[in-house]
């Protein structure tokens, strides 16, 4: 049975739907990612679940008990969540040692073993040596790992992260991403993780589900997301993409100004009526003499209409030369072609994923 | 299959329940702070507005009292006297607080923090004291000013007298001139000195960039203090008591002071007071309309570095203004007051051989009534203060967090006494509770209540800014560890907010200490405040002892606002917060 269940859920305020539909479950001990631009609902959800806010419609169940319906819900405090919130809400009237102990002495756990546990947890988390600290003596880093470590302590049924780590520098909160993942790998606690950084989501997360307008776009493993996005949204919001369109007729697949054989994409592509499909930048290869057509692949000639340098690749802008589109392709440091030369793109139809 | 939806429907009736009680206690909730604000508020506003339309014994309807109070010549004058005395006050006050504010925010005039000090002190001075020093220092012949001027010229009488529309203008003036200093210099202070660059760099000069720029870009905030000023004026009663009544005149407040006397007309007073009403809720509505209006003050926030400008000569002539400002609203008034306090006879001058502390030991141990007044003054203005602010501390919380429906309804409540004057208030409180079935009159309590009234709107402007600055987070972060939403209040909400709470008792504590419009109506022999006893005092002519008691009253108020700049921050009570 899964541990937590979201079962057509969705928030309405007024005339606006922040949340549309959504279904997802988690496994226990399972890591999930909210991921998706500002206002697409992700932090709505993540209430939702925590109880601060009631959905409009469906349920949200624990252990296939119902914690959240439209007609009532277990307050917060009953839920045995925890949560960390974007501020990190840590209590500044109370030290560091005080705001870890104060869930495990809200469940009347005995003074001693409350000690032993905090200190635990603080090892864990590498603050012992601040316990006494106010947080108005840590840096933002810090106070982060006070607020990991307070969540985690009283061992909830779910841990809940609304951005954790927007609030920090570029290297802490790469820093943090990995801590977070090595404290799940510890604790094994269910997570429902929300972000709009992409790269959060895909070091720390079992599965993500990509979210967009209210709704769930896609949920999937980070590998499978990237390497297979069922929908424009993802594929574009996830990593760079170029996105072609082509008719097919059974046989091939006809682009504007080059076709591909049908044998070589996936299975799912249809045999008639137009695709649309999501191709990775780094996914072509651009060289100077025709390649060998093998297994599937086609190459095309193209011209280079634009080119930057980036240090560690190459940004090129491509035109196929019977073609109006232009492609954007990435290339190592190594493969150096000035504007207006010719050269030929070599595509993989098995790296082409179709888009609903 | 109907097991589960048996269990449905089991989940559903519960939900229902569930939510029907939440709903119960938050509808509870929102109807006792309703009825808290109606009583405190709609009632003696609405009392006051039916009482001036009924007749004193029957209760019928009537125009009868709209008759009596305007129908009379000296009644109508006494309205034309207070408008006067608005508009001068408000102007004076312009001339006195605009420069100085441009001076302190745009310039390198010297001694900046000690004329902000000074201003702070106008600000915390109550208008009737500063009224009593200038009676010192201004009465016909006797006044420090005229001796001065008499020794120095040999001339037979004085020149100067404070018993007229004049000198009551520049009483009122002098103390009330701090608002239009808040108002300007905080606009001042947000207007980016690049605005002042760009005209400077296209050519203009400093005084042509001040009349230009600077100066319109706060144009609505000095008409804010400006209309402030007025309403400030219209509806003081000390001073104008202490000064018109003696130069026979009356203004609007006295006027209705003496309805007030033996028989008792409080529906004739009622409707009297209407027209101050009305102005008053009038202006606010201009002030909010003026200072709402978006895109004409720039306030974009401090863009880095702020250029002062160098005045050159010219500062010490800036700064030479701001002292006389300060003499005639603190230095002059406090000194001849201080003076009066240790004094055997004012009249007979800084020799030491007049000095004596005997009026300060007859008032804390020879008159048993003075001692008992100082009591009542700190006692009824901190239980206020504490009420002011428990009340509004709840309604702000209610409100922010948006726990009831309508809860906006609750924060109007709290800010309309705002433009209700004191003594209008008063009145009100004095005709809904002072007759049975409460029959409050006399007691403390109905002072209190007024008092809590009174000054709601401060209180409410604390708290919710306040409980604004603390994140929601910090509070469902204990939520969400198990603890309840009174766990989170108690062992969050309230330490964090115990910094802002102690500011906002002390902005209450203060005005109440020192309130006199709305006392006057209400104390009762037992219940009396130093305000009215100054007042009584003044009455009597006996201005060392009266001197002594403003004495103690401003170290007090000293005290305590010292207390907390120290522990608050400084300048807490000259930052805008309406």
């Amino acid at each position: 049975m899964s541990r937590l269940k979201l079962s057509g859920v969705s928030k309405r305020y007024g005339d606006f739907l922040a949340v549309d539909n959504i279904d997802l479950e988690l496994q226990s001990g399972e890591f999930v990612s909210l991921l998706g631009p500002s206002g697409c609902g992700k932090t709505t959800t993540l209430r939702m679940i925590a109880g601060f806010i009631d959905p409009t419609l469906g349920t949200i169940e624990m252990d296939g008990q119902i914690l959240s319906s439209p007609s009532g819900s277990v307050p917060p405090d009953r839920r045995q969540m925890s949560m960390i919130f974007q501020s990190y809400a840590i209590w500044p009237n109370m030290t560091v040692e005080q705001n870890v102990a104060f869930g495990l002495e809200l469940r009347k756990i005995a003074r001693a073993e409350v000690r032993r546990r905090v200190g635990e947890m603080l090892e864990v988390v590498h603050m012992s040596h601040l316990a006494d600290r106010y947080p108005a003596e840590l840096s933002g880093g810090q106070q982060q790992r006070v607020a990991l470590a307070r969540a985690i302590v009283i061992r909830p049924s779910v841990l809940l992260l609304d951005e954790p780590l927007s609030n920090l520098d570029a290297t802490l909160r790469e820093e943090m991403r990995f801590e977070i993942r090595r404290l799940h790998d510890e604790f094994h606690v269910t997570t429902v993780y929300v972000t709009h950084d992409q790269a959060e989501a895909m070091v720390t997360s079992d599965r993500i589900a990509v979210m967009n307008g209210g709704r769930i776009e896609q949920v999937d493993a980070p590998r499978a997301l990237y390497d297979k996005p069922k929908t424009r949204f993802v594929a574009g919001f996830i990593g760079r993409t170029n996105f072609i369109e082509g008719t097919s007729d059974g046989r091939q697949i006809a682009f504007d100004g080059f076709a591909l054989p049908h044998a070589g994409f996936e299975r799912d592509v249809p045999a008639g009526g137009k695709a649309v499909f999501s191709v990775r930048p780094h996914s072509m290869r651009l060289s100077e003499a025709p390649p060998t057509a093998n297994n599937g692949c086609a190459a095309v000639g193209v011209v280079i209409m634009e080119r930057a340098f980036l240090g560690e690749h190459w940004d090129y802008v491509v035109k196929p030369r019977e073609s109006a589109m232009t492609l954007r392709v990435t290339t190592s440091p190594m493969d150096d072609f000035p504007v207006g030369a010719s050269a030929w793109l070599e595509f993989e139809p098995r790296q082409m994923a179709l888009i609903a | 299959m109907t097991d589960n939806s048996l269990e449905i429907r089991a989940l559903h009736f519960s939900g229902v329940a569930s939510r029907l009680r939440r709903l119960d206690a938050s509808l509870l909730l929102w109807l006792a702070l309703i009825a808290v604000l109606a009583f405190l508020i709609l009632n003696p506003v609405l009392r006051l507005i039916i009482s001036s339309l009924q007749q004193t014994d029957t209760g019928h309807f009537t125009l009868a009292n709209y008759r009596s109070a305007y129908g009379n010549i000296r009644h109508l004058q006494s309205l034309l006297n207070s408008l006067e005395l608005g508009v001068g006050v408000a102007l004076l006050a312009t001339c006195f607080g605009v420069p100085i504010a441009w001076a302190i925010s745009r310039t390198d005039m010297p001694c900046k923090a000690f004329i902000r000090l000074m201003v702070f002190a106008a600000f915390v001075t109550p208008p009737y004291l500063g009224a009593i020093g200038w009676i010192l220092l201004a009465g016909p012949n006797s006044g420090w000013l005229n001796k001065v001027w008499m020794a120095l010229t040999g001339a037979g009488h004085g020149i100067f007298n404070i018993y007229s529309m004049t000198g009551l203008i520049l009483v009122i003036a002098v103390t009330s001139f701090p608002y239009t200093f808040v108002f300007t210099s905080s606009a001042l202070d947000l207007v980016s000195s690049e605005m002042e660059d760009a005209a400077n760099i296209l050519g203009a000069r400093t005084l042509r960039t001040t009349l230009r720029i600077t100066l319109p870009l706060v144009t609505p905030a000095i008409i804010g203090g400006i209309i402030i000023s007025f309403l400030e004026a219209i509806a003081l009663f000390g001073a104008p008591a202490l000064i018109a009544l003696p130069a026979r005149f009356n203004v609007v407040s006295t006027q209705l002071w003496q309805f007030f006397e033996y028989p008792v007309r409080v529906e004739e007073a009622a409707a009297y007071a209407m027209p101050l009403l009305a102005i008053t809720v009038l202006m606010f509505w201009i002030q909010r309309r003026i200072l709402g209006r978006r895109g004409y003050t720039s306030v974009t926030g401090k863009g880095g570095e702020r250029r002062m400008i160098a005045l050159g000569a010219w500062r010490w002539a800036m700064l030479a203004y701001a002292l006389l400002v300060c003499a005639l609203s603190v230095f002059l008034p406090m000194l001849v007051l201080i003076q009066a306090a240790f004094a055997k006879a004012w009249g007979r001058g800084f020799s030491l051989d007049n000095l004596t502390l005997h009026n300060f030991y007859y008032l804390l141990f020879e008159q048993t009534q003075a001692k008992q007044t100082i009591v009542n003054t700190f006692v009824y203005s901190g239980v206020t203060a504490f009420a002011a602010i428990s009340l509004t501390l709840a309604i702000a919380y209610v409100v922010n967090r948006k726990l009831v429906p309508f809860s906006n309804v609750l924060a109007f409540l709290c800010m309309a006494p705002f433009v209700v004057p004191g003594i209008v208030l008063a009145i009100g409180f004095y005709a809904a509770y002072a007759p049975p079935p409460l029959a409050l009159y006399g007691t403390a309590t109905i002072l209190i209540l007024g008092f809590t009234t009174r000054f709601l709107p401060i209180a409410y402007t604390s708290s919710a800014a306040g409980l604004r600055s603390i994140n929601p987070e910090m509070e469902e972060a204990v939520r969400i560890l198990g603890g309840s939403r009174l766990l989170a209040i108690r062992k969050v909400l309230i330490p964090l907010l115990k910094k802002s709470l102690a500011g906002a008792w002390i902005l209450v504590f203060i005005p109440a200490t020192r309130e006199l419009s709305s006392a006057i109506f209400l104390v009762g022999p037992n219940t009396r405040v130093i305000s009215v006893m100054l007042f009584d005092l003044s009455e009597e002519g006996n201005f060392e002892v009266l001197a002594a008691l403003g004495v103690i009253l401003l170290v007090a108020t000293v005290a305590i606002a010292a207390i907390g700049s120290k522990v608050i921050g400084r300048d807490f009570m000259l930052r805008r917060n309406s």
